[in-house]
Protein backbone atom coordinates (compact mmCIF):
# COMPACT_ATOMS: atom_id res chain seq x y z
CA UNK A 1 0.00 0.00 0.00
CA UNK A 2 1.31 3.24 -1.11
CA UNK A 3 0.81 6.15 1.61
CA UNK A 4 0.71 10.03 1.72
CA UNK A 5 1.19 12.93 3.85
CA UNK A 6 0.61 16.36 2.97
CA UNK A 7 1.19 19.77 4.31
CA UNK A 8 1.31 19.64 8.27
CA UNK A 9 0.92 15.68 8.28
CA UNK A 10 4.10 15.53 6.23
CA UNK A 11 5.91 17.55 8.46
CA UNK A 12 4.61 15.56 11.47
CA UNK A 13 5.42 12.23 10.32
CA UNK A 14 8.33 13.23 8.36
CA UNK A 15 7.96 11.58 5.42
CA UNK A 16 5.97 12.54 2.02
CA UNK A 17 4.87 8.56 1.44
CA UNK A 18 5.56 5.52 2.18
CA UNK A 19 5.32 1.80 0.84
CA UNK A 20 4.19 -0.16 3.97
CA UNK A 21 2.17 -3.93 3.62
CA UNK A 22 -0.88 -3.81 4.87
CA UNK A 23 -1.30 -5.29 8.46
CA UNK A 24 -3.62 -8.73 7.86
CA UNK A 25 -6.93 -7.41 10.20
CA UNK A 26 -6.88 -4.06 8.90
CA UNK A 27 -10.05 -3.13 6.95
CA UNK A 28 -10.89 0.30 6.60
CA UNK A 29 -9.42 3.93 7.33
CA UNK A 30 -10.12 3.98 10.72
CA UNK A 31 -8.27 0.81 11.37
CA UNK A 32 -5.21 2.03 9.12
CA UNK A 33 -5.01 5.55 11.36
CA UNK A 34 -4.89 3.19 14.66
CA UNK A 35 -2.33 1.36 13.32
CA UNK A 36 -0.23 4.24 12.21
CA UNK A 37 -0.87 6.04 15.37
CA UNK A 38 1.25 3.61 17.16
CA UNK A 39 4.05 3.68 14.89
CA UNK A 40 5.36 6.46 17.32
CA UNK A 41 5.09 10.03 18.61
CA UNK A 42 5.51 11.87 14.95
CA UNK A 43 2.67 9.57 13.82
CA UNK A 44 0.42 10.18 16.73
CA UNK A 45 1.40 13.72 16.66
CA UNK A 46 -0.44 14.15 13.03
CA UNK A 47 -3.40 12.13 14.15
CA UNK A 48 -4.27 13.28 17.47
CA UNK A 49 -6.93 15.50 16.00
CA UNK A 50 -9.35 13.59 13.59
CA UNK A 51 -11.34 15.99 12.60
CA UNK A 52 -8.29 18.08 10.84
CA UNK A 53 -7.57 14.97 9.05
CA UNK A 54 -9.15 14.52 5.51
CA UNK A 55 -8.66 11.22 3.72
CA UNK A 56 -8.40 10.25 -0.35
CA UNK A 57 -8.04 6.55 -1.45
CA UNK A 58 -6.71 6.64 -4.26
CA UNK A 59 -7.26 9.90 -5.70
CA UNK A 60 -10.88 10.44 -4.44
CA UNK A 61 -12.20 11.61 -0.58
CA UNK A 62 -13.87 9.47 1.55
CA UNK A 63 -14.84 8.59 5.39
CA UNK A 64 -12.73 6.91 7.88
CA UNK A 65 -15.24 3.89 7.58
CA UNK A 66 -13.96 3.47 4.12
CA UNK A 67 -12.53 0.28 3.62
CA UNK A 68 -8.95 0.13 2.30
CA UNK A 69 -6.48 -2.48 0.62
CA UNK A 70 -3.05 -3.45 -0.46
CA UNK A 71 -3.16 -2.09 -3.92
CA UNK A 72 -4.72 1.44 -2.72
CA UNK A 73 -3.18 4.52 -2.48
CA UNK A 74 -4.02 6.24 0.80
CA UNK A 75 -3.64 9.95 1.40
CA UNK A 76 -3.47 12.14 4.56
CA UNK A 77 -3.60 15.74 4.79
CA UNK A 78 -5.35 19.38 6.26
CA UNK A 79 -8.40 20.93 5.16
CA UNK A 80 -7.31 22.18 1.87
CA UNK A 81 -6.44 26.08 0.66
CA UNK A 82 -5.55 26.76 -2.84
CA UNK A 83 -7.49 28.97 -4.56
CA UNK B 1 -13.05 22.26 -20.77
CA UNK B 2 -9.43 22.30 -19.64
CA UNK B 3 -7.88 22.33 -16.38
CA UNK B 4 -3.85 23.07 -16.31
CA UNK B 5 -1.78 22.72 -12.71
CA UNK B 6 1.59 24.34 -13.32
CA UNK B 7 4.26 25.91 -11.73
CA UNK B 8 4.86 28.76 -14.30
CA UNK B 9 2.37 32.27 -14.48
CA UNK B 10 0.25 31.91 -17.06
CA UNK B 11 -0.88 35.08 -19.35
CA UNK B 12 -4.26 35.91 -18.94
CA UNK B 13 -5.36 37.88 -21.77
CA UNK B 14 -3.27 35.26 -24.51
CA UNK B 15 -5.52 32.39 -22.11
CA UNK B 16 -8.88 34.26 -22.92
CA UNK B 17 -8.05 34.80 -26.79
CA UNK B 18 -7.22 31.05 -27.09
CA UNK B 19 -10.28 29.98 -24.96
CA UNK B 20 -12.69 32.54 -27.05
CA UNK B 21 -10.75 31.68 -30.43
CA UNK B 22 -13.45 30.43 -33.74
CA UNK B 23 -16.76 30.40 -31.71
CA UNK B 24 -18.36 33.11 -32.48
CA UNK B 25 -21.41 32.20 -30.33
CA UNK B 26 -19.32 33.65 -27.24
CA UNK B 27 -21.36 36.70 -26.20
CA UNK B 28 -19.14 36.85 -22.18
CA UNK B 29 -16.68 35.50 -20.22
CA UNK B 30 -16.50 35.09 -16.69
CA UNK B 31 -13.11 35.59 -14.86
CA UNK B 32 -11.88 35.03 -11.63
CA UNK B 33 -7.49 35.67 -11.40
CA UNK B 34 -6.42 35.28 -7.69
CA UNK B 35 -3.41 37.14 -6.80
CA UNK B 36 -1.08 36.67 -3.65
CA UNK B 37 -1.34 39.50 -1.15
CA UNK B 38 0.88 40.80 1.58
CA UNK B 39 -0.93 40.55 4.55
CA UNK B 40 -2.61 37.68 6.00
CA UNK B 41 -4.04 37.77 9.65
CA UNK B 42 -2.69 41.15 10.07
CA UNK B 43 1.07 39.70 9.85
CA UNK B 44 3.55 41.09 6.52
CA UNK B 45 3.89 37.59 4.35
CA UNK B 46 7.37 37.64 2.12
CA UNK B 47 6.43 34.80 0.14
CA UNK B 48 3.84 31.58 0.02
CA UNK B 49 4.53 28.22 -1.20
CA UNK B 50 1.90 26.31 -2.61
CA UNK B 51 2.28 22.38 -2.16
CA UNK B 52 -0.64 20.08 -4.26
CA UNK B 53 -1.40 16.02 -4.89
CA UNK B 54 -0.25 15.88 -8.20
CA UNK B 55 -2.58 13.46 -9.44
CA UNK B 56 -5.18 14.26 -7.24
CA UNK B 57 -5.47 17.69 -7.95
CA UNK B 58 -6.03 16.89 -11.42
CA UNK B 59 -8.78 14.84 -10.74
CA UNK B 60 -10.49 16.84 -8.39
CA UNK B 61 -10.24 20.12 -10.77
CA UNK B 62 -12.10 18.08 -13.21
CA UNK B 63 -14.41 16.67 -11.74
CA UNK B 64 -15.48 20.63 -10.30
CA UNK B 65 -14.88 21.62 -14.18
CA UNK B 66 -17.57 18.84 -15.42
CA UNK B 67 -19.94 19.94 -12.65
CA UNK B 68 -19.98 23.43 -13.56
CA UNK B 69 -20.19 22.45 -17.37
CA UNK B 70 -23.44 20.02 -16.49
CA UNK B 71 -25.16 22.93 -14.34
CA UNK B 72 -24.46 25.69 -17.07
CA UNK B 73 -25.13 26.19 -21.06
CA UNK B 74 -20.92 26.74 -21.24
CA UNK B 75 -18.84 27.24 -24.54
CA UNK B 76 -15.83 26.88 -22.77
CA UNK B 77 -13.92 26.49 -19.38
CA UNK B 78 -10.78 26.69 -18.24
CA UNK B 79 -9.23 26.25 -14.93
CA UNK B 80 -5.07 27.30 -14.26
CA UNK B 81 -3.64 26.97 -11.03
CA UNK B 82 0.19 27.39 -9.98
CA UNK B 83 1.79 25.66 -7.29
CA UNK B 84 5.46 26.23 -5.70
CA UNK B 85 7.05 29.81 -4.56
CA UNK B 86 5.54 32.67 -4.95
CA UNK B 87 5.28 36.11 -4.05
CA UNK B 88 3.29 38.89 -3.30
CA UNK B 89 1.29 40.31 -6.26
CA UNK B 90 1.88 37.05 -8.28
CA UNK B 91 -1.24 35.33 -9.80
CA UNK B 92 -2.06 32.19 -8.01
CA UNK B 93 -4.94 30.94 -10.26
CA UNK B 94 -7.25 31.47 -13.18
CA UNK B 95 -10.62 30.51 -13.57
CA UNK B 96 -12.15 31.70 -17.04
CA UNK B 97 -16.32 30.53 -18.48
CA UNK B 98 -17.46 31.52 -21.77
CA UNK B 99 -21.09 31.23 -22.40
CA UNK B 100 -23.59 32.95 -24.90
CA UNK B 101 -24.99 35.60 -22.54
CA UNK B 102 -23.26 36.71 -19.24
CA UNK B 103 -25.85 34.65 -16.29
CA UNK B 104 -23.75 31.72 -16.94
CA UNK B 105 -20.65 32.65 -17.16
CA UNK B 106 -20.50 34.73 -14.46
CA UNK B 107 -22.90 32.63 -12.03
CA UNK B 108 -20.25 29.24 -13.14
CA UNK B 109 -16.90 31.33 -12.29
CA UNK B 110 -18.34 32.19 -8.83
CA UNK B 111 -19.51 28.07 -8.39
CA UNK B 112 -15.54 27.05 -9.64
CA UNK B 113 -13.50 29.32 -7.79
CA UNK B 114 -15.63 28.90 -4.46
CA UNK B 115 -15.84 24.79 -4.85
CA UNK B 116 -11.94 24.72 -6.09
CA UNK B 117 -10.72 26.64 -2.91
CA UNK B 118 -13.07 23.43 -0.49
CA UNK B 119 -11.84 20.70 -2.17
CA UNK B 120 -8.71 21.20 -4.67
CA UNK B 121 -5.76 19.51 -2.71
CA UNK B 122 -3.72 22.56 -2.68
CA UNK B 123 -1.94 24.12 0.66
CA UNK B 124 -0.64 27.13 1.12
CA UNK B 125 2.38 28.10 3.51
CA UNK B 126 3.27 31.29 4.16
CA UNK B 127 6.93 32.71 4.81
CA UNK B 128 6.83 35.66 7.62
CA UNK B 129 9.12 37.65 10.30
CA UNK B 130 8.02 34.96 13.06
CA UNK B 131 8.98 31.68 10.41
CA UNK B 132 6.83 29.80 8.04
CA UNK B 133 3.29 28.75 9.11
CA UNK B 134 0.51 26.99 7.62
CA UNK B 135 -2.54 28.39 6.07
CA UNK B 136 -6.12 27.85 7.99
CA UNK B 137 -9.13 26.89 5.81
CA UNK B 138 -11.89 29.24 6.80
CA UNK B 139 -14.98 28.69 7.82
CA UNK B 140 -15.96 31.48 4.78
CA UNK B 141 -14.51 29.55 2.59
CA UNK B 142 -16.85 26.46 3.62
CA UNK B 143 -20.28 28.47 3.47
CA UNK B 144 -19.71 30.33 0.01
CA UNK B 145 -19.04 26.37 -1.02
CA UNK B 146 -22.01 25.61 0.00
CA UNK B 147 -24.33 28.07 -1.25
CA UNK B 148 -24.09 26.48 -4.42
CA UNK B 149 -24.56 22.62 -3.09
CA UNK B 150 -27.73 21.35 -4.55
CA UNK B 151 -28.68 18.34 -6.74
Amino acid sequence: MKLRYFAWLRSKTGVGGEDIALPEGIADVEGLVAWLTARGPGYAEAFRERSAVRVAVNHDYVGFDHPVADVDEVAFFPPVTGG
Amino acid sequence: MAVRVQLEDFDVGAELDRLTAGNTRIGGLGVFVGLMRDVAGGEAVRAMTLEHYPGMTEKELGRIDAEANRRWPLAASLIIHRYGRLEPGERIVLVATAAEHREPALAACHFLIDWLKTSAPFWKQEETKSGARWVEARDADDQAAERWRRG
